[in-house]
């Protein structure tokens, strides 16, 4: 493909002293929203925010280091707009420990995120080319399906709030969905780049619709019934539909056939109608996001999201300033609601910010995928950048009544530390496939193969 | 590979447009809306921090709110809380009633009168004051109204004043009542306790019986039927109208009899006298002569089958049912049947009288001003409606002063002023005693004050119930606070 040829020509600059820049205004974010809580709520700029401000400092610092080091080559966008995204929502959870008066989430979150950028330096360091991992395909298939199954297990398995996404060790509750997450995308793009040969290719074509074969259609269905049993036996329609979005989305991309889609989409459609027949709590959400004002008392009923729009609407297009509003009256304000405390305390300005950060962590992801040399970086950028990007419509779309609510965290912003360790490995696999291929390529040899299938000549045999 | 990753770049694209599109539409567009509704605590937990403005009578405050140290910044208070609770109504956390209810656009700040004072505050960043609510209670008349009703034990009633010339309500007190001050408060566990409190009352301490209360008017009824007749133009108050001992119910063989079975005097007397004795036969028979249409019409001219009072929420509509049977349509004329009337109704009687036929629009709420001090609004009187002619008010006038000096009113005379009044004690069920009614107006001259007086219940002995005997003696302290400063 002549575009792939020119980008291929086309040198890089690394753009760290970019990064720094944009690392400090990040840093400005998330230290001036913690100096803004203590303001709003207490009157004073708190007293430890040198130290807290050192501490958010030094892990931003360690982690451009680490990308200095190890991928010079990275993205220099991403981590700026992962380091404000999760010093805002530090700053927005203290804000609502200090409402709530007893809860030290914000603390347990600043843990959470050492490990998380412990875990994201440790992944550049340890993982010095992401092509390695696809020798980890069924590993890795293999490990997700048992971190989605663990939660039904009788002794670890716990259900909070009617959703069993949850397993209990000892004091610590972990979501293994979040982990699961990124190694099934590990496996698919390592299944997908081996078949999509077959996958592509074999089939007939139906009403201008290239349709897959029907052994073909395994995989899709596999998939098909873990997200319908996700959604079934853990009552979870968000996770269903980010599972099985993704894997969708993935296989258009391997096959560059629309017809997945169709059939996919078809599928989920059907599946989420018998949901609505038979599971009450998908019917109840269904209910709740119609008509929030009727079951505003019910019990179970929509008395959260309702206040959540109470809240958004309160805040307007500025927000009542932090230490203004009333976050507190919206249950788990701090990891489900946390877009809607935003909108309460900082207004659609904010929301809108944060959408707009998202959008481009989306962008970016999506931009890697275009450039990199090798499919299976190309399915794995893809893949991490629609999980974010379906994951923040399906929390935001829920918060703000575009779409039925399910329980996900926000990718950074929410509390929760599975989802936060996760989300920083996601964004150190994508610094990753970018080091890898913004990198100068070593000797432009003509005869390299070339790895793009695009411009492999295949012959359609039938 | 590129294409799909193209196609997909656009689909996220439409589903960031669309958290945006959504996003906006939510906290931009559907703002007020969601302010607006009745279960967003948030506004009502920002409204009750916020500094209120004050009620007042006279330069007294009777609701206002002091600054306090808990988590809401304003406590609002009521200096005279069982006195004024009727008018006053409540300002919790859970619900408003009362000119809280009705002002509370101006008390919260947010009234447009007070958009500059708004703009003010929002650039000095302050939060917004509320104005203050000037009531056109008489503190004197409403002192006499509440304190006679609290000296008759265990007294269920209300009591009424009006000024007829201008529909002022100088004076509105209704018993039991029940302490503001308890369901303002900050705790609002104690709140919701109290409320339930009130609510499981069975004497109903909630209630302001002075507009919500409907019951048969009686005898003061008789106004009505008087003014009816005259305004017919077949009657004048020296007009001979049937007398003595009983009347039979047309179409029926049901006799009434007068009140405690006496007779009024000869088989023929006049009007003036069958109003100063309280002729039940009279107005049996008065009532239907004229018929139901003539009596309708009279009853509505009074405000009957509609309300009157805006500044209190609430008011409960006096009826005279435009379809009674002729039985019920002679019953009708001494104010039994289905006639039912509030305190405030009958005040209203009394005050279209005394103001020469035109009855005046009831209001409570005389001036508004922004919390600077400057006025803002000041109610002008306007005419409810003509209810009887100038001449019929004078006849009406020199009958009802007639009652007091030598009639059933007599409890309500004051020396050296000229008091027009009439009595009723209604029947209600076998079981549970009469209701007394008193309504009057003084001096009779030069009108200043209409009162109405009712008493539902009371320890009272049953057969010393009398409209005369419980209301005279309220009907006379409020006239008098008001005429003799």
């Amino acid at each position: 493909m002549s575009q792939t040829g020119a980008l291929m020509g086309f040198v890089h600059r690394r753009r760290r002293g970019a990064e720094l820049f944009l690392l400090l205004l990040a840093l400005l974010v998330g230290v001036g929203a913690y100096a803004a809580v203590g303001l709003g709520v207490e009157g004073t700029i708190p007293a430890n925010v040198i130290g807290y401000g050192g501490w958010l400092t030094a892990l931003v610092v360690a982690a451009h280091v680490a990308v200095r080091l190890v991928a010079p080559y990275a993205d220099p966008v991403l981590l700026p707009l992962v380091a404000a995204l999760n010093g805002l929502g530090l700053a927005v959870i203290h804000r609502i420990d200090l409402a709530e008066q007893e809860s030290t989430f914000a603390r347990q979150q600043l843990t959470w995120m050492t490990l998380g950028v412990v875990l994201f330096v440790a992944t550049l360091f340890a993982l010095r080319d992401h092509r390695s991992l696809q020798r980890f395909t069924y590993t890795s298939g293999l490990a997700g399906i048992v971190l989605l199954i663990l939660p039904f297990l009788p002794l670890i398995g716990t259900t909070i709030n009617g959703a069993s996404i949850w397993i209990r060790l000892g004091p610590f509750s972990f979501q293994p969905g979040e982990v699961a997450k990124v190694l099934l995308v590990i496996a698919f793009s390592g299944y997908l780049v081996q078949h999509r040969d077959a996958l592509a290719l074999a089939g007939r074509r139906i009403l201008f619709v290239d349709l897959p074969r029907g052994r073909d259609l395994g995989p899709i269905l596999a998939m098909f019934t873990i997200s319908m049993m996700i959604l079934v036996l853990q009552n979870d329609l968000g996770s269903s539909l980010l599972f099985f979005g993704l894997f969708l989305v993935m296989l258009y991309v391997a096959t560059e056939r629309p017809g997945w889609l169709l059939v996919g989409g078809l599928l989920f459609v059907a599946g989420a109608l018998a949901a609505y027949t038979f599971v009450g709590n998908v019917k109840n959400r269904f209910n709740f996001w119609l008509n929030p004002m009727d079951y505003y008392d019910a019990s179970p009923g929509s008395g959260q999201l309702v206040e959540a729009m109470f809240g958004m609407g309160w805040g307007g297009l500025i927000g009542r300033g932090f230490g203004e509003g009333m976050p507190e009256r919206v249950p788990y304000a701090e990891s489900d609601f946390i877009v809607a405390a935003i909108g309460e305390e900082l207004g659609l300005t904010a929301v809108m910010a944060v959408i707009l950060c998202y959008g481009l962590i989306v962008e970016r992801a999506l931009r890697i995928a275009l450039i990199s040399r090798d499919g299976f970086g190309k399915l794995l950028a893809v893949g991490l950048g629609s999980v974010v990007a379906l994951q923040v419509f399906v929390v935001i779309g829920g918060v703000t009544g575009l779409i039925p609510l399910t329980g996900l965290t926000t990718p950074f912003l929410s509390y929760g530390g599975s989802s936060l360790v996760a989300n920083w490995v996601i964004v150190a696999l994508l610094m990753r496939i970018s080091d890898h291929a913004r990198r100068p390529v070593p000797r432009m040899t003509p005869v390299d193969p070339e790895p793009d299938s695009e411009t492999t000549q295949v012959v359609k045999l039938r | 590979m590129n294409k799909p990753i193209r196609t997909i770049s656009i689909f996220c694209l439409l589903l960031f447009v669309a958290l945006l599109l959504n996003a906006t539409y939510l906290m931009y567009f559907r703002a007020d809306e969601l302010a607006a509704d009745a279960k967003n605590r948030r506004i009502i937990t920002a409204a009750f921090a916020r500094e209120r403005g004050a009620i007042l009578v006279g330069k007294e405050p009777v609701a206002r709110s002091v600054p306090s140290d808990d988590q809401y910044e304003f406590q609002r208070t009521y200096p005279q809380p069982l006195k004024y609770a009727p008018i006053t109504g409540y300002f919790s956390y859970y619900s408003q009633t009362g000119i809280e209810r009705s002002q509370n656009d101006v008390l919260s700040g947010d009234d447009s009168r007070l958009f500059v004072n708004r703009l003010v505050d929002m650039l000095s960043n302050t939060e917004p004051e509320g104005g203050n609510v000037e009531l056109t209670i008489n503190p004197a008349a409403q002192t006499a109204a509440f304190d006679g009703l609290q000296a008759l034990p265990g007294a269920k009633g209300a009591v009424v004043a009006l000024e007829p010339g201008t529909g002022k309500v100088l004076a509105m007190a209704s018993t039991p009542t029940f302490d503001p001050n308890a369901l303002a408060s900050h705790d609002l566990g104690d709140v919701a306790a109290e409320a339930e409190r009130l609510a499981d009352d069975p004497n109903t301490p909630l209630i302001n019986r002075a507009i919500s209360t409907t019951l048969p008017p009686g005898s003061t009824f008789k106004l009505v039927t008087a003014a009816a007749a005259i305004e017919s133009g077949d009657y004048d108050k020296d007009s001979l109208v049937p007398g003595g001992p009983t009347f039979q119910l047309p179409l029926s063989s049901t006799e009434v009899g007068n009140w405690q079975g006496g007779s009024c005097g000869a088989s023929k007397i006049t009007l003036t006298q069958a109003l100063a004795v309280s002729c039940n036969v009279s107005f049996l028979s008065l009532a239907n002569d004229l018929g139901i249409e003539a009596m309708t019409e009279q009853a509505e001219a009074f405000g009957f089958n509609s309300t009157s009072l805006e500044d209190l929420p609430g008011q409960a509509r006096s009826l005279y049912p435009p379809d009674m049977d002729q039985a019920q349509t002679a019953l009708s004329g001494i104010g039994q049947s289905s006639v039912t009337a509030t305190p405030l109704q009958m005040a209203m009687v009394a005050a279209g009288i005394a103001n020469d036929g035109e009855v005046m629009q009831p209001y409570l709420v005389d001036r508004v001003r922004a919390p600077n001090a400057s006025l803002l609004d000041q109610t002008e009187p306007s005419t409810y409606s003509e209810a009887v002619s100038s001449s019929t008010a004078d006849e009406l006038t020199e009958m009802m002063v007639t009652t007091v000096d030598s009639g059933t009113a007599g409890a309500a005379a004051i020396e050296g002023v000229r008091v027009a009044g009439k009595t009723g004690t209604a029947q209600s069920t076998d079981d549970r005693p009469p209701y007394a009614w008193f309504v009057s107006f003084a001096p009779a001259d030069d009108p200043q004050v209409a009162v109405a007086v009712m008493v539902e219940a009371s320890e009272t002995a049953r057969d010393e119930i009398a409209g005369g005997a419980l209301g005279g003696p309220i009907a006379k302290a409020v006239m008098e606070a008001v005429i003799a400063p």
